[in-house]
């Protein structure tokens, strides 16, 4: 298919555009990354560090100089963490926000679709009101008051789960349901509507006219075109798990890359922003093509239109 | 994997739909699932307990004991990297390190120190006096970037090779290897606290083998596969946010006093994560003073493996002087006065910290501080009144300038604005704002002196009054209120010249006199109390001390090793 | 379910509370909007939680000013559990919870809505115009969306901040003393907006891509109805409903996202406080040491009680909105 290579060739410019952007929008943001709280003895120390991380040329030279090391595949050093460079750091966290972001993605899904699918089929009853309720509490009750809860519960009451850390199956159960469960919340939201519109379609009338059974009819025919708004909305989200959450890394001290996200733009780690940016964008733009490619498999309706 | 499995029995269902099946997962959950699992398996390797697990506050930006700054940072660089002397783990002063015994001139100039015959790197070759100097001139270099290298100005040559950009020699740096086993170090001025100084992490003895064949300025020595260390301990792994690993080093010439095998340093940023992992027996030691919660502060310290105690540290206000209405020494004097420090301690910062008038905490190296302004209300209103704001009238809206987004202190720092904005209402009908901001910008804007009033702190480097006082000397880089006094000035380097202790703090009391009674660019609130957890039934080698010295290599377990719980 | 007509008398008090929205002069009850109108109303629920939102909206808007308690000055009682002094007990500098967390409410909702109508606006058109139209356009527009997507949003908010914030706070001032310190409520307002949006684009344009081949959208292609026509009349309509879900959903996002803001010191300023900082004022007090857990409570259940009679609304807004929905069932 011609139209995958376009899109895919797409990317990379993409990209070094996106990356560029951000290039400069960081720079743009007052103070540096050698600002400290204490001064060093003389104003030589930050002249020389400067010099030696080229913070000292003209933009456009170290926009250049930027280029090239994105082309040769190096990020440079973290200006924040000197003794470790950009990629390392993010090939330390990455496994680790990529293992918690799709355990959270599948959770998300596993609760999400069936309980959206449910309350659409059941709609009005007793068992949808109780079940939108959960499912509206997940979406406002925010990770920063589940985790703890949690942990506390779990964690500390119970002794079920580590409190904290990383390190084995047990240590993602917490972070993954306290990550999960606002994306569920959502997903539930989003498959419910897309099923009730989708029971609403003339197919679907057509069908239950043909005398096929209503399982039959919700689960081979509905289901596909109802997942319609959950599919748009996954390859956003799972740009957002996959890199990692600054909430649930920070409450239960996860080495993820998401703090990192949040904290090098607070301290001006140049390098580590725009890495970090450029991870990011390769995920959502390499997602969103997923998502744009499967509609057409989930609803051939879509497809005619290229 | 994920079975959408959709149970009918509990729930009454419309006549139109009744589900009993199992529905069919669809296809992409299995081989999505299937992608979890070998993630799960790659991502989450097994956790092994270290010996210790010590949790440190935030992650060090560098363990370069040369270069790094932070309080964090300097605790792993300490157990790694050792100077002459070392921090005693009681006291907090300096004992013998790698020097056994050192004998000083009868001007207190030139310090011979004899380094021990067992010193050793952890790969096992002898520490030499040529090491030592290598180390000191790599500090100079301003190429290597060591921002404490002021601590190096008191030695002979420092601070003008330092600032002398003309390929300087190096050579002329006052420290000599007499023998392999003796340095010899000349000072620019007898200086009382240089024993002391030769513990700090920043004059540690760093490993030339290493750092020259990557170029003296290379930032990732540090994570060389073979790294020679120093201290008491060596580097096992260093995995960013999630640990680093240490591990006994063998060839410490005090490796028979070091017994801990292993130890884990744990970064954390969120105080409730950080009790949390100390209540549930992931961690054993909480070191860091500002990792635990605020609010909590009072009820902990009453427990019996809380341990607060004082060290050498002040929070305290900065005013800029350069922009009205803080260029009138008056305002500030009557903004002084109206703050209730005694309420902020009881409640906001909850650990009985004692209040702050003057800058210097009282004992740092024997040093006793004047008695700053007290609070006085009437006093200020009159003050103000003869600044030409009688009742407050006129008085521009003011800017508290904060740092919000650090964890556990920048909650602080706005409860404690939110406290001095009724205070300053109240007293003198002054309308104070707050203005959090994120910490670059704070730094950014504190150094161009583009505030009103903001908070700050100052921790001790050494055990003596110095530490502080140079802060407002009118060429210090940290003074950043844009005060100025000759007077001061004067003062402070003719106290620092004498020899007579006594005469000297005469000196630098009426210094600090003109600081905190008479001119006020800053505002002392108050002087911070230490808290650390621990169980004295399970470690010991802990202590409280002024210096906030807490060495890993004399920590140890009581509890036999081998019954830690996982 | 909502086949039985309401009561009258339920009835004769909606009527007084909200008039009517007809567009124009002509109330012919045939029109779409009034035929909606009249489903919303018919669906209890979702007129209750009409109601009780409104009352909420009032309760921000009144209980600040009529209490004894000032949201932002604080008194000797710290941490006061609830009672009859202080309905929601009060914080860490004696400030009186109740005042707080309907004040908050206000910046909250203030935050959200502006937020929603962001999303509505750009968001909507962006992703029918996307999908409607397709090709070589629909690309271009979707990389702009996932550009905007990528761009790191605290360091666009920091910039935003510190490179106009002066100059803008300058202006307000100059207009009213009392305006300074709203001009960083402006530019949370931009922020926030600037990235409200993004997912709804990709949403709508997800809807309209399996629309646009319909048959009712074919024939009234060939019947020679413009763009649009097409786009307002007949696509809209139909993907009413996910908009209406997902802005629902995008309104707690911005509430918490806000919060997080403040808490990196790029939100709102202290004392004033948000419904969501409140929230994460609280939350931080969960441990296993002591719990004050009226900081939590008061502001969390009002934030869980708004969202979910939000929804409410929103389901009956979907309800009747929908083109096909309204007889069947």
């Amino acid at each position: 298919m011609p139209l995958i290579f376009r899109r895919l060739a797409a990317i990379p410019p993409l990209v070094v555009l996106i990356a560029s952007l951000a290039f400069f929008l960081v720079r743009v943001a007052p103070g540096g990354p050698f600002d400290r709280e204490r001064k060093s003895a003389s104003p030589e120390i930050e002249r020389q560090l400067m010099q030696r991380y080229h913070l000292d040329e003209p933009l456009w030279q170290q926009y250049g100089r930027f280029l090239a090391g994105v082309f040769r595949g190096d990020l440079g050093p973290s200006l924040k963490y000197r003794n470790h460079s950009v990629t390392d750091i993010i090939a330390q966290g990455l496994p680790v926000s990529l293992t918690l972001g799709l355990l959270a993605f599948g959770f998300a899904l596993g609760i999400g679709i069936p309980t959206g699918f449910c309350t659409a089929v059941w709609r009005g009853q007793w068992a949808d009101w109780g079940i939108s309720l959960l499912v509206l509490l997940a979406i406002c009750v925010p990770g920063f008051v589940i985790g703890p809860v949690l942990v506390l519960v779990f964690g500390l009451k119970l002794g079920w789960f580590p409190v904290g850390l990383w390190g084995s199956p047990l240590h993602a159960v917490l972070p993954m349901v306290t990550l999960g469960l606002y994306f569920a919340g959502r997903i539930a939201r989003l498959m419910r509507e897309g099923m009730m519109q989708t029971l609403q379609s003339e197919f679907i009338q057509t069908a239950r006219a043909k005398g096929l059974s209503e399982l039959r009819v919700l689960l081979k025919h509905a289901f596909r075109p109802a997942v319609l708004p959950v599919l748009s909305y996954s390859g956003p989200m799972l740009a957002d798990l996959l890199t990692g959450s600054f909430v649930v890394e920070n409450i239960f001290q996860v080495p993820g890359i998401g703090v990192f996200l949040v904290n090098s733009s607070i301290n001006r780690d140049y390098p580590m922003t725009i890495g970090l940016v450029m991870l990011y964008a390769i995920l959502l733009l390499g997602l969103n093509m997923v998502v744009d490619f499967s509609y057409g498999l989930l609803d051939p309706r879509t497809k005619s239109s290229q | 994997m994920f079975p959408l499995r959709i149970v009918s029995v509990a729930f009454p269902l419309s006549a139109r739909c009744r589900i009993r099946a199992q529905l069919p997962a669809p296809q992409f959950c299995k081989v999505f699932a299937c992608l979890a699992m070998i993630l799960c398996l790659a991502g989450c390797r097994a956790r092994d307990r270290a010996t210790l697990v010590i949790l440190n506050g935030s992650e060090p930006e560098t363990i370069d004991p040369q270069v790094c700054t932070g309080q964090p940072d300097g605790r792993v660089a300490s157990a790694l990297f050792e100077g002459l002397t070392r921090f005693n783990a009681q006291s907090g002063q300096a004992e013998p390190g790698i020097a056994h015994s050192w004998e000083i001139s009868n001007d207190g100039k030139i310090y011979t120190f004899h380094l021990r015959t067992n010193a050793g790197w952890s790969t096992g070759d002898r520490i030499r006096a040529e090491d030592v100097v290598y180390s000191w001139r790599r500090a100079i270099n301003p190429a290597t970037g060591v921002d404490y290298v002021g601590q190096f100005f008191y030695v002979k040559n420092g601070e003008f090779l330092h600032t002398n950009r003309s390929a300087p020699d190096y050579t002329l740096l006052g420290v000599r290897a007499l023998d392999p086993l003796t340095v010899e170090v000349e000072l620019e001025n007898p200086t009382p606290f240089f024993v002391d100084l030769c513990a700090f992490h920043t004059l540690a003895v760093v490993p030339r083998q290493t750092i020259e064949p990557l170029g003296n300025e290379a930032d990732q020595w540090i994570r060389s596969k073979v790294l020679p260390c120093s201290g008491a301990y060596q580097l096992d792994d260093w995995r960013l946010n999630d640990r680093i690993r240490l591990r006994r080093n063998p060839h410490y010439w005090d490796a028979a006093n070091v017994r801990a095998e292993t130890i884990d340093v744990l970064p954390t940023e969120s105080p409730t994560a950080t009790l949390n992992l100390y209540f549930s027996g992931q961690a054993d030691f909480i070191v860091d003073n500002r990792s635990i919660p605020t609010e909590l502060n009072d009820i902990l310290r009453t427990r019996p493996d809380f341990h607060s105690f004082t060290f050498l540290a002040v929070y305290f206000m900065r005013l800029n002087v350069t922009r009205p209405p803080f260029n009138d020494a008056r305002v500030r004097r009557a903004i002084a006065m109206v703050i209730q420090k005694r309420r902020l301690v009881e409640r906001i910062t909850r650990m009985g910290e004692p209040v702050a008038t003057a800058l210097v905490p009282p004992g740092c190296g024997g040093y006793e501080p004047p008695e700053g302004l007290p609070f006085n209300p009437e006093e200020a209103k009159r003050l103000l009144a003869a600044a030409g704001f009688p009742g407050g009238r006129g008085f521009p809206v003011i800017q508290y300038m904060f740092n919000a987004g650090g964890g556990g202190g920048s909650r602080l720092h706005e409860q404690i604005g939110v406290e001095m904005q009724r205070m300053l209402r109240e007293h003198l009908g002054i309308q104070l704002q707050m203005q959090p901001v994120e910490w670059k910008s704070y730094l950014n804007e504190q150094s161009h002196t583009n505030y009103d009033l903001c908070r700050s702190s100052w921790i001790g480097d050494y055990n003596d009054p110095n530490t502080f006082l140079d802060l407002f000397l009118s060429t210090s880089l940290n003074n950043r209120t844009g005060w100025s006094n000759p007077e001061y000035d004067r003062l402070i380097k003719q106290g620092n010249a004498t020899l007579d202790q006594h005469k000297r703090f005469a000196l630098l009391q009426q210094a600090e006199t003109i600081l905190v009674r008479d001119e006020l660019p800053i505002i002392p609130i108050y002087y911070y109390r230490g808290l650390f957890a621990f169980d004295t039934n399970r470690l010991g080698g802990i202590y409280g001390n002024l210096t906030d010295h807490h060495p890993f290599g004399a920590i140890y377990r009581k509890d036999s090793a081998d019954t830690l719980r996982r | 379910m909502n086949q039985d007509s309401p009561t009258p008398r339920a009835e004769n008090t909606l009527e007084i509370a909200r008039p009517l929205p007809v567009e124009g002069t002509s109330a012919s009850p045939r029109t779409p909007n009034r035929q909606a109108w009249l489903r919303f109303r018919r669906n209890r629920p979702a007129a209750l939680a009409g109601i009780f939102l409104a009352l909420i909206i009032a309760a921000t808007l009144l209980i600040p000013v009529i209490s004894r308690f000032d949201s932002d000055h604080g008194s000797d009682i710290q941490f006061g559990p609830p009672g009859w002094q202080h309905w929601l007990g009060t914080d860490v500098h004696g400030r009186d919870l109740w005042v707080r967390t309907f004040s908050g409410a206000r910046i909250s909702l203030l935050v959200g809505s502006v937020g929603a109508g962001v999303s509505l606006l750009i968001g909507v058109l962006w992703g029918m115009v996307a999908g409607y139209l397709g090709g070589r356009l629909d690309s271009v527009m979707m990389r702009f969306v996932d550009v905007l997507y990528s761009m790191p949003g605290i360091v666009f908010v920091i910039v935003l901040i510190t490179t106009l914030e002066g100059h803008l706070a300058r202006l307000f001032e100059f207009i009213s003393p009392r305006l300074g310190n709203s001009a960083r409520m402006v530019f949370l307002f931009a922020g926030l907006g600037a990235v409200s949006w993004l997912t709804m684009a990709r949403i709508v344009r997800g809807q309209v891509i399996s629309l646009r081949n319909r048959p009712f959208v074919i024939a009234s292609r060939a019947l020679g109805a413009d763009t649009r026509r097409i786009l307002l009349h007949h696509i809209l309509p139909n993907i009413s409903g996910v908009v209406i879900v997902y802005l629902t959903l995008t309104i707690p996002s911005i509430i918490l996202y806000e919060s997080f803001l403040s808490y990196l010191g790029l939100g709102i300023r202290p004392p004033q406080a948000s419904l969501g900082t409140l929230i994460a004022e609280g939350a931080s007090q969960i441990n296993s040491v002591r719990v004050y857990w009226w900081l939590l409570a008061g502001p969390g259940m009002l934030l869980a009680s708004t969202l979910l009679a939000l929804n409410f609304v929103g389901d009956g807004l979907r309800d009747a909105l929908d083109p096909k929905g309204s007889g069947e069932r």
